[in-house]
């Protein structure tokens, strides 16, 4: 980073500003995760919901056929 | 002429269309943004050379201004794609921007607190009202604002339309947002990359703050288009097709 | 669906947008002193800055000018436009970036003597990013 030696610590201690910039880099890894991960979870449930309406439907044809 | 194209448009802007072909192109945008993503961290954080003035913390730039950039560009296509819901009425355009808000949200509030984690160590006060800060904030009342009147209310063709308006109505705020450091006397720093004169960055440390940008644009190709078919699935359920391909499911 | 109502609906959108941005251009205008960050040295000299209530001062600090106290947090310097100069007065943390020739942003009034109290003093740092070494040999070709 500065030229010479790298050092993990110094990496690190980000010249003293670790606080700030590894909260950022922290915070927008976070946000990755959860807009990848809310899509998949919200396709569960849409598909959850028209399985149950196709359900509904069946019984209710099933009922006006009787 | 005009009558085939209008066909055209219509053929492929179809739901049922949309979400085969959306299928196959997520993983062709999610696999860059994943290599660049990596590739751009790792130029930001070993490659970049530290800053003459702010030393390291600056490298908070290669978070804060790609998220910045999102957070307008996110905006300009929801604001596109509900004014062609509204005037044309083409349904996907409605669902694009249903599915962008959440997205362009996420990226507002990321580069507000990135700005904000920035802002304490450089400028001494994490938070100031100046007139580029309290714009992005705006930005972020704007995406709830959406938001907000998606999810309130039940009619979805009312909810576009009433929405869409909102979105189209503050259009007026990105050229604020991007202008406020010349227009004002702001504590914000002026623009560095998108000026007329060659960038006032170092090359090392504009490479990946670049590669960083792309690799968020990616991100929300692949997320967007996740989300949409979400969008369709759930909008179309009364549709045949959408209660066949279920049923697979 | 008739062209007619397209068109309608069109006009409608046309008309809302160029509202908006009719409302924002006089709010903006309206607005524009509260949107003024700070005030520079000219304009405090000229007396646009107001009297009666804190104001914000923004400049750069005058190489030289920079005294500490050895016993206490205070600081005196002089800020600068490069036409006009006034001094602050200020007691607390500085941040990081303050230095001779930085650009600041001070809150605060003046006191009887003409001095500029500050209680908040915000480094104003400028949209160039390079590294140190680059940094020296624009300053060394400038001076040549």
């Amino acid at each position: 980073m500065n030229g010479s030696e790298f050092s993990w610590s110094e990496f690190f201690h980000m010249g003293g500003y670790a606080v700030f910039v590894w909260s950022s880099y922290g915070l927008a890894l976070g946000i990755v995760l959860v807009n990848i991960v809310s899509p998949l979870i919200e396709r569960k449930r849409v598909v959850k919901r028209v399985k149950r309406a196709i359900a509904r439907d069946r019984h209710a044809s099933q009922a006006n056929n009787s | 002429m005009i009558k085939k194209i209008w066909a055209w448009i219509q053929r492929f802007s179809s739901p049922k269309h949309f979400y085969a072909i959306s299928g196959k192109l997520i993983p062709w945008f999610a696999v860059p943004a994943f290599l660049l993503g990596i590739y751009g961290l790792y130029m930001g954080l070993f490659v970049a050379p530290t800053d003459y003035q702010q030393g390291e913390s600056y490298r908070i730039i290669f978070i804060h201004v790609p998220a910045a950039w999102m957070s307008m560009f996110i905006y300009i296509v929801m604001a596109i794609s509900a004014a062609i819901g509204l005037i044309w009425q083409i349904k996907l355009a409605d669902m694009i921007a249903a599915a962008s808000a959440p997205i362009g949200a996420w990226f507002t509030f990321l580069a507000l607190v990135t700005g904000s984690l920035w802002g304490k160590p450089m400028w001494g006060a994490y938070w100031v009202w100046d007139a580029r800060l309290t714009s992005e904030l705006i930005l972020l009342f704007l995406y709830f604002g959406y938001m907000a009147l998606q999810s309130s209310i039940e009619d979805q063709r009312t909810a576009d339309k009433a929405s869409g308006l909102l979105v189209i109505v503050g259009v007026v705020n990105i050229p604020i947002i991007h202008y406020s450091v010349e227009w004002w006397n702001t504590l914000h720093q002026g623009a560095t990359v998108a000026k007329f004169d060659k960038p006032s960055m170092h090359i090392d440390m504009l490479i990946p703050l670049l590669v960083m940008a792309l690799a968020a644009k990616l991100f929300y190709a692949a997320i967007v288009l996740m989300r949409a078919r979400n969008e369709v699935l759930y909008r179309e359920r009364n549709r045949q097709w959408v209660r066949d391909l279920v049923k697979k499911l | 669906m008739s062209m007619n109502k397209r068109s309608k609906r069109k006009l409608l959108v046309v008309m809302v947008l160029l509202g908006m941005a009719l409302a924002s251009v006089l709010a903006l205008t309206a607005f524009e002193e509260n949107l003024l960050y700070f005030y520079s040295p000219t304009m405090v000299k000229n007396g646009e800055a107001p009297s009666e209530r804190k104001f914000r001062v923004g400049g750069l600090v005058v190489a030289g000018s920079v005294e500490r106290a050895t016993d206490s947090l205070l600081v005196k310097f002089d800020i600068t436009d490069n036409a006009e100069s006034m001094s602050v007065e200020y007691r607390g943390i500085l941040p990081d970036l303050f230095r001779e020739g930085q650009g600041i942003v001070a809150m605060g009034a003046f006191n009887g003597q003409n001095i500029f109290v500050a209680d908040e003093v915000l480094a104003k740092h400028d949209e160039n990013y390079m590294p140190p070494e680059v940094a020296d040999a624009l300053k060394a070709a400038e001076q040549q």
